[in-house]
C-alpha cells in the first residue's frame, strides 16, 4: 500500500477562489472523512487541497417554498439538526444510519455526493425526492438532476474547475410514507452492503404511486421504474409484493468487491422489496 | 510555518503547525497522549475529541481547521486526582480494560449526555457505534454511561 506524505491544503477566501483553486488542479476537501483516507492509502494523490468546508454559500439550509434548499458543505449531523427531517422525514431515516456521530459531525452531503460512491447513503433520498445539484465553475452556473449528475462509481458530471454549491430537494406532494433499510456486515459504522429506500403514497394498505431507490447493486443508485409502476394500485401485503422480488433483483447490475458477491446482491435486492410489509404495522 | 490561535481544555493556544499536520499529531505533540492513533481512518474512534463540543475524529482533521475553534480531549474533563464523574463510573463499572478506547468513548459519552440525559441502552450504543472495543464487549462501557448518566441526573457533574 502506498502511502503518500502530507498534502498541502488552501483555504481559499470566497467562492471565486475556490474555483480557481481548482480549475488549478486543486481537490475539493470537505469533511475529509474519505478524502485523507484515500490520500493516506494512496488511492488519491492530490497536488493540493482546497478547504471549502467553511464557504458561506455552501452552509446554508433553507427552507423555501417548495423544497429545501442544502449547502453542499453542511455536514450530515447538521441536517439531522436542521428543519428538513421534520419535512422530509427519509433524511432521518438515511442519516441516522450514515456512519457513526463523530463522521457524521464531519462528513458533507456534498462530498458524499462528489464521492459518487453506488453505496453513497444521501444518494437514496436525493433520488427518492429527485433532487437538482447546482453547480458552479469558470462558465457560471448550472443546475443537473441527481440522476444525471452521477455517472458511476466515483464519476460525476463535474467538469473542470466546477463545485457542488448546493442540493435543492423539492417536497414531494402529500405525505409519503419513508422506508429505509441498509443491509451491512456489522450494525455499527458500516458502509452498505446494498440498501433500499421508499416512498409511499398509501390509500389503506393500497400503493397509490410508489417510488425506490437501491443502493450498492450497480455503479450508480438506481431507481426502478417498471417495478414502481407496476406497484400502483397493489396492496401492501405478502401475496401482491412477493411475485415483483425478481423484477426488482433484475433492476440490478452488481458487482462483487469487499462488502458482498454479486449474487447475494442480486438476491438480496428483490428481497428487500418484502421488508416494506412492515410499515403496515405501523 | 502557520501559526494558529485555538483553545484547548479552556486554555488559549498559540501554536506552529506543519504543513499537512493532523490534529491527532498536533494534539499528541502538545502532550495530550489521551488522544490515541488507532486506524487512521476514521474506524476506530480512538482518537475522537471534541471540536466546538462535537466529536471528531482528531485523525481525519488537519491541524489547520480548527484555527478559532475550541478543542477538547480527555484531559480537560479530569485527571487522576480529581477525575471526571464519567471516569469514575468506567472505572467503577469495569469498564476500562486496556484503555485505549477509553478517551474516545469517554468523550463520545459527554456529547451523549450533554444532549440526552437519560438515555436508553440502546441510546448509549447508538452513540458509540463509532469506538471499538476489542476488551470489554461494551457491557460494562454501556453500564458505565448509563451510571454517569443516573449520577448526572442526580446533580454529580461538571
Amino acid at each position: 500500500m502506498k502511502k503518500t506524505g502530507p498534502v498541502e491544503i488552501v483555504k481559499p477566501k470566497d467562492l471565486g477562489e475556490a474555483i480557481a483553486f481548482v480549475r488549478k488542479g486543486g481537490m475539493p476537501l470537505a469533511g475529509g472523512t474519505d478524502a485523507f483516507v484515500r490520500i493516506r492509502k494512496g488511492f488519491w494523490d492530490p497536488p493540493f487541497l482546497v478547504y471549502i468546508g467553511e464557504l458561506p454559500e455552501l452552509r446554508e439550509v433553507e427552507i423555501r417554498e417548495g423544497g429545501a434548499e442544502v449547502g453542499a458543505a453542511v455536514t450530515h449531523a447538521e441536517l439531522l439538526r436542521s428543519e428538513v427531517p421534520r419535512r422530509l422525514p427519509i433524511f432521518r431515516l438515511v442519516l441516522e444510519k450514515l456512519g457513526a456521530p463523530a463522521i457524521r459531525e464531519m462528513g458533507t452531503i456534498g462530498g458524499n455526493v462528489a464521492n459518487a460512491s453506488p453505496a453513497g447513503d444521501t444518494l437514496i433520498p436525493l433520488y427518492l425526492l429527485e433532487a437538482r445539484v447546482n453547480l458552479v465553475g469558470p462558465d457560471g452556473e448550472r443546475s443537473l438532476a441527481i440522476e444525471e449528475f452521477v455517472l458511476g462509481p466515483g464519476k460525476t458530471a463535474l467538469r473542470e474547475g466546477e463545485l457542488i454549491v448546493s442540493f435543492w430537494i423539492p417536497f414531494p406532494e402529500g405525505d409519503p410514507v419513508p422506508y429505509f433499510h441498509k443491509v451491512g456486515r456489522r450494525r455499527a459504522l458500516y458502509i452498505a452492503v446494498l440498501s433500499l429506500g421508499a416512498l409511499l403514497w398509501l390509500e389503506g394498505d393500497v400503493i397509490r404511486e410508489m417510488r425506490l431507490a437501491l443502493g450498492a447493486v450497480a455503479p450508480t443508485v438506481v431507481r426502478p421504474r417498471e417495478v414502481e409502476a407496476k406497484l400502483r394500485g397493489r396492496r401492501l401485503s405478502h401475496e401482491d409484493l412477493e411475485p415483483l422480488c425478481a423484477e426488482l433483483s433484475a433492476a440490478t447490475s452488481s458487482i462483487t468487491d469487499i462488502r458482498g458477491p454479486d449474487w447475494y446482491r442480486r438476491e438480496a435486492a428483490g428481497r428487500l422489496l418484502l421488508g416494506l410489509l412492515r410499515l403496515r404495522e405501523a | 510555518m502557520l501559526k494558529i490561535y485555538f483553545e484547548l481544555n479552556g486554555e488559549p493556544m498559540y501554536v506552529e503547525i506543519k504543513p499537512g499536520e493532523m490534529l491527532l499529531d498536533l494534539l499528541r505533540r502538545l502532550g495530550m497522549k489521551s488522544v490515541k492513533e488507532g486506524c487512521r481512518t476514521g474506524e476506530c474512534g480512538a482518537c475522537t475529541v471534541l471540536l466546538d463540543g462535537k466529536p471528531v475524529r482528531s485523525c481525519l482533521t488537519f491541524a489547520a481547521k480548527i484555527k478559532g475553534h475550541r478543542v477538547t480531549t480527555l484531559e480537560g474533563l479530569g485527571s487522576p486526582a480529581n477525575p471526571h464523574p464519567l471516569q469514575e463510573a468506567f472505572l467503577e463499572t469495569g469498564a476500562v480494560q486496556c484503555g485505549f478506547c477509553t478517551p474516545g468513548m469517554i468523550l463520545v459519552a459527554y456529547d451523549l449526555l450533554s444532549r440526552n440525559p437519560d438515555p436508553t441502552p440502546e441510546e448509549v450504543r447508538e452513540a458509540i457505534t463509532g469506538n471499538l472495543c476489542r476488551c470489554t464487549g461494551y457491557v460494562k462501557i454501556v453500564e458505565a454511561v448509563l451510571l454517569a448518566a443516573k449520577r448526572r441526573r442526580e446533580g454529580v457533574w461538571r
